[in-house]
């Protein structure tokens, strides 16, 4: 049986050997036939390259994206709220869990991964490291990035990794509570108080433009999308994903009484793709670079929860060894 | 499914606590008088957490009734090499199914 190690191997012959060949053969026609590619598949080393990156940076995101909502459970305003933010921040850590287990049918560990993201070296989504000012911020979290985290993972369900696709079933079924959690806290507080109400605005006019960049660059600046979608594992290109957002939210925000902090929404007739203002991508590669306004909090945390959690996994194993040891003697 | 992962030989020979924990693949039972299906997988160090990870990782939503975790190691797969040839030999034996059989279509309770 061939062993993922030896799939990793491939990139060591500098001629293609004929098992290369068939495996390529075999896969171009399973992506041709928009079928699905499992871990045992051979495929390219670029391919595995590209979904191992994918996905372990939206690993990551999920587990980073723990803390600026975790910062909020002891200031929910009700217990309601407490419990159901502690949901939410449980479902990230749980989607962060799908996608190592998922990523790791590729072939690189969990451990591995997570020391990734620990030295820097993996990258996770910028959105998270904005600050969360106000209680007005977990609604247009809610709302405007796990929406937008919405219209760009359903697409993912049918990535042409099996088992990518699977996590992000199992993940976009519970991100829709997320989004209507959010949409109902910002609804709350518009039909609040004035002092609410402005909040909420002052939630949505500092979150709109960072969800809108959570697509990516532009289509233009996106070198990578065109391979991912030939290989079947994107299926619609940045700027077409964050059009159709546009056209949602901007309805949205009706029932809200709110407005989105750009005048330039408009709907092209021709094109049938919504417009919106220019975004401040200079701003979006200063943040992607480690230089966002929470980076360092964030990257200091993860590493000081995963140190703080070091006894617990060394007892954990320590039990687990002694009991199977006591089982081999009984 | 995920495919077990080795520890690398640097880890093994470390102490056991270091060792990263084993891998276990998850079967749920959704509901009474359905089978257990496989839902993903996870690290546990032993089948007791495995079991209580399953439980948080993969029911969070009264999504089961019953829960098998297995080493991932211990599942034996066939030859993902051999594609086709394994599974050859239904193919071509359509007289198994039911539609094979189109001469008594129309006759009723048949």
């Amino acid at each position: 049986m061939a062993t993922q190690t030896d799939a990793g191997d491939q990139k060591l012959h500098a001629v293609p050997s004929a098992e290369d060949e068939a495996g390529q053969a075999y896969f171009d026609k399973i992506i041709a036939e928009d079928s699905r590619i499992e871990p045992a598949d051979w495929m390219p080393e670029k391919y595995r390259k590209t979904l191992t990156r994918q996905m372990s940076q939206h690993a990551h995101s999920e587990i980073i994206g723990m803390q600026p909502e975790a910062n909020w459970i002891t200031r929910a305003p009700s217990l309601k709220r407490k419990a159901i933010l502690m949901a939410k921040v449980q479902d990230e850590a749980g989607h962060g869990l799908y996608l190592y287990s998922a990523t790791e049918t590729l072939g690189t560990p969990r451990h591995v991964l997570n020391e990734q993201l620990m030295s820097g070296k993996a990258k996770y989504s910028s959105i998270f490291n904005y600050p969360a000012n106000s209680w007005a911020d977990m609604g247009a979290i809610g709302w405007l990035v796990d929406g937008a985290a919405i219209a760009n993972q359903v697409p993912l369900c049918r990535a042409s990794y099996g088992p990518y696709g699977r996590a992000m079933v199992r993940i976009c079924k519970e991100e829709s509570f997320h989004q209507r959690q959010g949409f109902e806290i910002l609804l709350e507080l518009a039909n609040g108080t004035p002092a609410q109400k402005q909040m909420a605005q002052d939630a949505v006019n500092r979150f709109y433009a960072p969800a809108l960049m959570m697509f990516g660059p532009t289509d233009t600046d996106s070198p990578n999308s065109q391979q991912s979608m030939a290989w079947n594992i994107k299926r619609f290109s940045n700027d077409e994903l964050r059009s159709r957002f546009v056209g949602m939210i901007q309805e949205q925000v009706k029932v809200l009484g709110l407005t989105l902090p750009d005048d330039e929404i408009r709907y092209n007739e021709e094109t049938g793709l919504w417009e919106h203002g220019e975004l401040n991508w200079d701003e979006f590669y200063e943040v992607l670079a480690g230089r966002g306004p929470c980076n360092a909090q964030r990257m200091e945390r993860r590493r000081e929860a995963h140190e703080n959690g070091a006894w617990v996994r060394e007892a954990a194993a320590a039990y687990a060894a002694k009991k199977a040891q006591k089982a081999q003697v009984a | 499914m995920a495919q077990p992962v080795k520890p690398a030989p640097e880890e093994t020979s470390a102490l056991s606590d270091k060792q990263p924990w084993p891998l276990w693949e998850v079967f749920v039972r959704s509901s009474r008088g359905l089978s257990h299906v496989h839902a993903g997988s996870l690290h546990a160090p032993d089948a007791e957490m495995a079991v209580r990870n399953a439980r948080d990782l993969y029911t969070r939503r009264n999504e089961g009734v019953s829960l098998w975790v297995v080493p991932a190691s211990a599942i034996v797969a066939s030859d993902p090499d051999a594609k086709g040839e394994f599974f050859e030999s239904p193919k071509g034996k359509d007289y198994r199914h039911a539609t094979y059989y189109t001469k008594s279509e129309g006759v009723k309770h048949l």
